[in-house]
């Protein structure tokens, strides 16, 4: 049974995902820990071509010989041997919530989804623990060769256009949780938008974590033809325990000539949730890719979607912006190659650390020798509510090319006191004054997303500044 | 039952530096008091610790409002009883829009007892209100979609205090040299939107180093301060003989005050 007493949220603190369901009715789940006997077992459920066997293989051989990072946030916790790799909750994927079981049905419910995919979505899929269980695409763009399924049934179901591009862009070898998520990846959206095909709406997808010590190590790849567009968003919750659980993603996308690409994240895991993420694109000749991300959630977030300007007229952007609160460590920013000539990017990159907790910007702009007249310009803003919280800011740039402009700006700041009692000398309590004052600073992203994700990122936001003054 | 903001032996220290030694001052519904003193005599110091700035300690004394004890509450809960602080210098919060912060604002000071996430004055009625005392105070109504005193000049973020003034209907405003630092024109503007707004439901403190603000709003009331205490009470000839002849005489009459003064300017510079 999925719990709906309100009792349940006491004791998860603000968040108000932290509840799971009951439900024990899965249909495989593997056992803790990883080995190579698991990843073939991951492969063999999954009825999959040799070529994946052996891709899988490969990885964890990458997996088991490259280090752990020694920067970025603290991994020493993380225990690859506690966690489970892989479980099924539903056999098969569904295109009408009724059919999909109660339980799961429910959480969703819970969280909003069936109504927003009502109002306004073109396309969802919701991913629980290691599969999608849910698939839904307005018809007309399936009638127009729109491709937005899980990236499982892409293999099986278009296998020459996933063979293309599979790991194209993010290589095996590129770090330890790529090569992590190589090895033992399930699920995760696939998506083929058709020449000069522009979806107006967004696609989303939804990614769930039930079950304590679940790792959850979906797989994305999409890819944008010449003069097409697509948004897409995904959003992430999960319930809170004490031990921790991991999500490693790999997110590929291709953005051909003339063609946008919008990539929108509210990840908000609970608290015990190392999220370990590789996102890259590559855009080609005048296209856009566009970054925004929101990092909310999660006790450790590490993860700098990157962008690759490979031709003439490219463009990329990111919008990040981190709330660290207490326990959590957001480790996030952005990378831009400029890889051709004539090539722009822009970074904005906005921070608040509260209640102890820490926010860093990580960032960094290349400049390929040759590719000359590149522009590049980073902000990124920190503000820090308290003393016992803290913010880094770490920019690399590499130029190998003279003609080129890079700008960085970067500034941290307090919650004046002025602009507190200001507020509050207009009757606002300190903590809508707080409050007020941070989603002011936010302001210039949150403006930038679609009026319903604004109003959920501002809803969040509230509910991260409760409680946390006084 | 006519309003009264009543202060009483009041000092207070900023950090350690005792600033004000002794205030003693009622203000009723329906009066207009000028404060002046030159740089260093305690005026914004008065200002600033009747509306509840952390920074201002008060170590002796009482402020009440219609009986009510101010000393401990914080900022917001004596905005809520009626208090209302026109800001010398207006500080600028940036995103958050006019709009958004004045619907909060009223909100919280009609309904004092509303709690953080309970409703908010309607939109419709909100709009309504805000277009008419924009209206009245000659702002264009872009001013509400604009953050709050970014980018705005001196004149606009002083029109703007008058604006919060207009929308908020405190029992008592204190306005801290709102004329500072202004043109003519903007003076006029400022003093014009203040003169619509005071009436018998509301007491005004006006703290000035000038007249011009008074020659609009003629207080029935004017104090000198030195020191840290008032040391001269009068009405709006004294206001005028000050703008007139400057403190000289002032200081003469008062030379105790007079150098207590300089001793809290010579620490705080």
């Amino acid at each position: 049974m999925a719990t709906d007493s309100p009792k349940q949220d006491v004791g998860v603190g603000d968040y108000q995902y932290g509840f799971h369901d009951q439900t024990d009715t899965y249909t495989f789940k593997s056992r803790k820990g990883l080995d190579e006997e698991i990843v073939r077992q991951i492969s063999e459920l999954k009825k999959e071509p040799q070529w994946m066997l052996d891709f899988r293989l490969e990885a964890f051989k990458i997996f088991e010989e490259k280090p752990m990072p020694n920067w970025g946030g603290d991994l020493s916790q993380l225990d690859f041997q506690d966690i489970y790799y892989y479980m099924r909750a539903s056999d098969n994927q569904e295109r009408d919530w009724d059919d999909v079981p109660e339980d799961i049905r429910k959480t969703y419910d819970r969280l909003g989804i069936p109504e927003a995919e009502k109002k306004y979505l073109a396309g969802v899929k919701a991913q629980y623990e290691s599969e999608v269980v849910y698939g839904s695409l307005q018809e007309d763009l399936a009638n127009q060769g729109v491709i937005f399924t899980d990236t499982d049934s892409a293999m099986k179901d278009h296998p020459e256009l996933f063979r293309e591009y599979f790991g194209t862009v993010i290589p095996s070898n590129d770090n330890k949780f790529a090569a992590l998520n190589s090895a033992v990846w399930s699920g995760g959206s696939f998506i083929y938008v058709p020449p000069g095909v522009q979806i107006d709406f967004p696609l989303q997808a939804y990614f769930r974590i039930n079950t304590e010590n679940m790792g959850q190590f979906e797989r994305t790849l999409i890819i944008v033809d010449e003069g097409a567009s697509v948004h897409y968003v995904e959003g992430c919750t999960a319930p809170t325990y004490s031990s921790e659980s991991l999500h490693s993603a790999v997110v590929e996308i291709i953005v051909k000539k003339n063609a946008r690409c919008r990539y929108t994240t509210i990840q908000n895991w609970s608290n015990n949730v190392y999220n370990l993420v590789t996102k890259r694109a590559m855009a080609y000749r005048d296209s856009l890719m566009e970054w925004v991300d929101g990092n909310l959630g999660s006790r450790l977030t590490m993860k700098y979607p990157a962008i690759y300007l490979m031709e003439p007229g490219a463009r990329g952007e990111t919008l990040s912006i981190a709330f660290a609160s207490e326990g959590q460590h957001q480790d996030a920013g952005a990378k831009m190659v400029h890889c051709a000539p004539n090539t722009s990017s822009r970074i904005i990159s906005k921070s608040i650390s509260k209640d102890g907790g820490r926010s860093s910007y990580r960032g960094l702009v290349k400049v390929d020798k040759n590719a000359k007249d590149c522009k590049s310009n980073v902000v990124c803003d920190a503000l820090i509510l308290d003393p016992e919280s803290r913010s880094d800011t770490y920019p690399y740039i590499e130029v190998d090319e003279e003609n080129v402009v890079i700008e960085h700006e970067a500034s941290v700041s307090k919650i004046a006191e002025e602009q507190l009692f200001y507020l509050m000398s207009r009757g606002l309590s300190e903590v809508e004054a707080s409050s007020m004052i941070v989603t002011g600073f936010i302001e210039p992203l949150v403006k930038e997303l679609p009026m319903e994700y604004a109003v959920e990122m501002n809803r969040l936001i509230e509910l991260q500044m409760e409680g946390s003054v006084g | 039952m006519t309003s009264l903001l009543k202060i009483e032996n009041l000092h207070v220290n900023v950090e350690e530096t005792p600033i004000l030694k002794g205030v003693n001052l009622e203000v009723k519904a329906g009066e207009i008091h000028a404060l002046m003193g030159e740089n260093g005599s305690g005026k914004s110091t008065l200002a600033y610790a009747l509306a509840g700035h952390p920074k201002y300690t008060i170590t002796q004394g009482t402020v009440e409002l219609d009986g009510a004890k101010l000393n401990d509450l914080d900022p917001s809960e004596r905005a809520r009883l009626g208090l209302f602080l026109a800001f010398q210098y207006p500080v600028t919060i940036p995103g958050v829009k006019v709009a958004d912060f004045l619907r909060h604002a009223i909100s919280n000071i009609r309904n004092p007892a509303r709690k953080e996430g309970e409703g908010l004055v309607p939109m419709r009625e909100f709009r309504k209100e805000l277009k008419e005392q924009m209206g009245s105070l000659d702002m264009k109504t872009e001013f509400a979609r604009r953050y709050l005193n970014e980018g705005f000049s001196g004149g606009e973020k002083k029109r703007m205090e008058i604006l919060q003034l207009a929308m908020l209907k405190p029992k008592f405003a204190i306005l801290d040299e709102t004329d500072s630092g202004l043109d003519s024109d903007a003076v006029r503007f400022v003093s014009e939107g203040l003169t619509k707004l005071t009436g018998p439901e509301m007491g005004v403190m006006i703290i000035t180093h000038h007249e011009r603000l008074l020659q609009y709003n003629i207080p029935q009331y004017a104090h000198v301060m030195m020191g840290g205490r008032i040391v001269e009470t009068g009405d709006a000839s004294l206001a005028e003989e000050i703008h007139n002849e400057g403190y000289t005489a002032l200081r003469e009459r008062h030379p105790e005050a007079a150098a207590e003064q300089e001793q809290v300017e010579a620490v705080t510079q």
